[in-house]
């Protein structure tokens, strides 16, 4: 079942070429429009009329996180703010956020690309879509939601949390198609449980897991507890959002919309591209964005391409699950998260050390973040009231910063190991 | 009588009090008095000791977070309630706030001594004064 057979099984040639035209469109875009990009093209002696095959693309610099810090917040746009219909942002690594922007006909474009990811999972207009991705600023909510829309399925926007009502309604209304992060859906089937209600008396037949790393044993898991077919879907809001790659129900790799991106395979360190199957950092181009075109995006995901058909017959070119990060990024309940942020709340606060460590572990089925600072002689006063009271402080600030929930923990003064004298940041004890 | 407490940070874990007293055994530091307060997570531990200055450099020698407080040590015999009121009573109308206290045994054979951390300690060792 497709949504647009002429783009998802475009023979390869055709999609090369239909590649090399709209990165000739995205550079031109990119370089008359976007002060970073044309001079970051000239430093490297590049004109985009220098185009001429895919292949010269490797001549470009790399896109990165801190070029969109460093433009912070809309100098990376190729349009004007009066052409942007949508602003979505991720967090950012020293509390700047990450800024993407949409015209009308990028939303149009993504709304395309969701209706064609959810059809590839073997969603129908006949299905009840229960999606449980966080609406607002994040882009898994509105992402689902308007290829959903797109097509004709019917979209409770339940958005995250409260998780007995999410089984309520998933109960009364008929949810066929559950939309969350992995680890979501597995505490969504542990409520089912605890609830005493049986899996005959719900219709769930399709999932549609992403926003953070997860395991062939873990989609054994949700599919025996669910009783329904779990697919992986990627996607990260500086290229669009959900929906750059999704798992046909083949699952032997996430088809990558070729005809909007292109995906390189790099090693992390020296910046070479790597042949199909090796393993290396993601970095994708985007063809038809408008208001935010992505050159050679380095996303800090590890993973490897797979050139071999797909008996779905589709011809793109798919990409294994994510494997890591090249840095140390976490993702806890779906939302990015850098021991940096934490530690710059920290300094914001004073008189604490930056000395912490972040202890990551899965309880039940929900991630739990534990932040452990070290407690120092200025901090330390013999109040035992001043102490909690700082405490309840570095939380709050921390909660606000991430978003999502923590528990601070005070330890005694270097009792954080130290390996080659930098602290050891994180400890993630989450088997997934 | 103002009495230098050392207050030492502790995680509320097994071990950590056996830990720190060892550090202070092993240096021949005679304990008088000690007094824990808990929290969930971690606790704070009272102590008055025969050298505080010297212990404090021990302590925070050894990486604890340490720091010397001043108390209030008021010495009690015969009939402890009786002169404990007589504390309470003039702090209360002070509206000097009680923090916590502890009592240990004094060198004084058959006399007692009450520490109390208030909120206010100048104001309550000019109070006081008159009284003990």
């Amino acid at each position: 079942m497709y949504w647009n057979p002429k783009y998802e099984c475009m023979p390869r040639e055709e999609i090369k070429e239909l590649q090399l035209e709209r990165l000739r469109n995205t550079l031109e875009r990119a370089y008359y429009n976007v002060p970073h990009y044309r001079k970051v093209m000239q430093e490297v002696g590049f004109e985009p009329e220098d185009l001429k095959s895919l292949d010269d693309l490797r001549r470009l610099p790399f896109t990165s996180k801190k070029d969109l810090r460093d433009n912070y917040p809309y100098g990376m746009f190729a349009v004007p703010l009066s052409e942007v219909v949508r602003i979505h942002s991720s967090s950012g690594t020293t509390g700047k956020p990450t800024v993407v922007g949409y015209t009308r006909n990028d939303i149009n474009v993504w709304a395309e690309i969701m209706a064609r990811t959810l059809t590839t999972a073997g969603v129908k207009k006949s299905d009840v879509i229960q999606n449980a991705y966080g609406y607002g600023l994040f882009t898994g909510g509105l992402g689902v939601h308007y290829g959903a829309e797109r097509i004709g399925a019917t979209i409770i926007p339940v958005s995250g949390g409260n998780t007995k009502r999410q089984v309520m309604i998933m109960k009364d209304y008929g949810t066929t198609v559950l939309t969350c992060t992995p680890s979501y859906s597995l505490h969504i089937a542990e409520t089912i449980e605890e609830m005493g209600i049986s899996k005959e008396e719900l219709k769930l037949r399709i999932g549609i897991f992403g926003a953070e790393p997860w395991s062939e044993n873990m989609r054994r898991e949700i599919e025996d507890r669910l009783k329904l077919t779990a697919l992986d879907i990627y996607g990260l809001s500086e290229i669009i959002g959900p929906g750059v790659a999704i798992e046909c129900p083949h699952k032997n790799g996430l088809h990558v919309q070729e005809d909007h991106f292109i995906v390189e395979v790099i090693d992390p360190k020296t910046g070479e591209v790597l042949p199909p199957g090796e393993r290396g950092e993601l970095v994708f181009t985007s063809l038809t964005k408008e208001a935010l075109p992505m050159i050679r995006y380095r996303t800090g995901d590890i993973s490897r391409l797979i050139e071999e058909p797909c008996p779905c017959g589709r011809t793109s070119v798919r990409i294994g699950r994510i494997e890591g990060r090249t840095d140390d990024m976490i993702i806890i309940r779906g939302v990015n998260v850098f021991p940096s942020q934490i530690e710059h709340v920290l300094l914001e606060i004073g008189q604490i050390e930056p000395h912490y460590q972040l202890v990551i572990d899965r309880v039940g089925y929900l991630d739990v973040l534990e932040v452990h600072v070290e407690v120092s002689e200025k901090m330390f006063s013999d109040d035992v009231k001043s102490l909690e009271i700082l405490s309840k402080k570095i939380q709050n600030e921390i909660e606000s910063t991430l978003g999502i929930s923590v528990k601070v923990k005070l330890v005694e003064p270097k009792t954080i190991e130290r390996s080659e004298g930098k602290a050891k940041r994180i400890i993630d004890k989450r088997k997934i | 009588m103002l009495v230098k407490q050392l207050s030492v940070f502790l995680e509320n874990t097994p071990g950590r009090l056996y830990s720190v007293t060892s550090i202070l055994a092993e240096n021949n530091v005679q304990i008088k008095a000690l007094m824990l307060a808990d929290t969930a997570d971690f606790g704070v531990l009272r102590l008055i000791v025969n050298e505080p200055e010297k212990t404090l450099k021990i302590l925070q020698e050894n990486g604890y977070a340490a720091k010397i407080t001043n108390a209030i040590a008021v010495e009690v015999c015969d009939s402890p309630f009786k002169k404990m009121q007589e504390v309470l009573k003039v702090l209360s109308e002070k509206n000097i706030n009680v923090e916590y206290m502890y009592a240990f045994s004094g060198d004084v054979p058959g006399k007692a001594l009450v520490v109390f951390r208030v909120d206010d300690i100048e104001s309550a060792i000019a109070h006081l004064k008159e009284l003990v």
